[in-house]
């Protein structure tokens, strides 16, 4: 039986919306941040999920494929820098502008929900198997 | 006069192996929900019943694997609609119970039997 797969599979996705969150959490305390040059201002974090296969028991009685979620990379876009004239602004550059991160809230705070559902679907999921060894486990105590 | 087991317990054994499998694939499916380009896939019973019957005793289904069709397509490539694969999931759970109940209900009438009750 292969209960152990699923156990990593939920496993390997709750870890990777983990990362998703973590990375909106610093997206979203970031949000206003701002600096006197273009390259020392924030850039929104994004990660970017894959799948790894790989079959269990190495083809002897099943060979059904458990396919693992993975954090290929975590990328900083900077296409969403704005820059504004501040003279006003301390942290100014010589022609008085400031650049600020663009982070879109709104867009993360919908990122942040979509995230911590999926997290809680694959605690569904790990709930489930649980339960569905348990009772194979009680077969035996009849 | 032996008892032959696998007969005793009928088809229950390889339902059971079944709907393990099918669990891992959903589970699959669930897992890998915000994933681009990961593409649903599921078991269907027919393909499993022709197993059973040709007296297939380890089943192996990595060849009756197929992806799913999506209703609508997404933008990143990926064929995973949540309701539908939750929707999978919980019905296969219960199966998965009610095969395991008919399993046991077989056991206990095999235990009684050799009881003597």
């Amino acid at each position: 039986m292969s209960f152990q797969q699923i156990f990593l599979t939920a496993g390997s996705a709750m870890t990777a919306q983990t990362v998703r969150l973590n990375t909106i959490s610093s997206n979203l305390a970031n949000a206003d941040s701002f600096s006197g040059n273009k390259e020392d201002v924030f850039k929104p974090l994004k990660p970017i999920f894959a799948t790894i296969y790989n079959n269990m028991n190495n083809g002897s009685a099943s060979n059904i494929r458990s396919a693992q979620v993975m954090v290929a990379d975590v990328i900083a876009t900077d296409s969403l820098t704005q820059q504004r004239h501040e003279p006003e602004n301390p942290l100014a550059n010589a022609e008085g502008n400031v650049f600020y991160s663009g982070i879109d809230v709104v867009s993360e705070m919908a990122d942040m929900m979509s995230a911590s559902r999926s997290f809680e679907m694959n605690v569904e999921v790990l709930n489930n198997a649980k339960s569905m060894q348990q009772s194979l486990i009680s077969v035996l105590d009849i | 006069m032996s008892i032959q087991l696998d007969k005793a317990l009928g088809i229950h054994t390889q339902l059971l192996q079944f709907h393990t499998q099918r669990t891992q694939i959903l589970a699959n499916n669930l897992a890998n929900s915000d994933t681009p380009n990961y593409k649903a896939q599921d078991l269907t019973y027919s393909a499993t019943m022709n197993k059973i019957n040709a007296r297939d005793t380890q089943l192996n289904l990595s060849k009756e694997i197929f992806f799913r069709i999506p209703f609508q397509r997404s933008e990143n490539g990926n064929t995973v609609e949540l309701g539908i694969e939750q929707a999978k999931f919980a019905e296969n759970n219960l199966n998965y119970q009610t095969s395991l109940n008919f399993l046991k209900m077989k056991i206990s009438g095999l235990k009684s039997a050799i009881e003597g009750r």
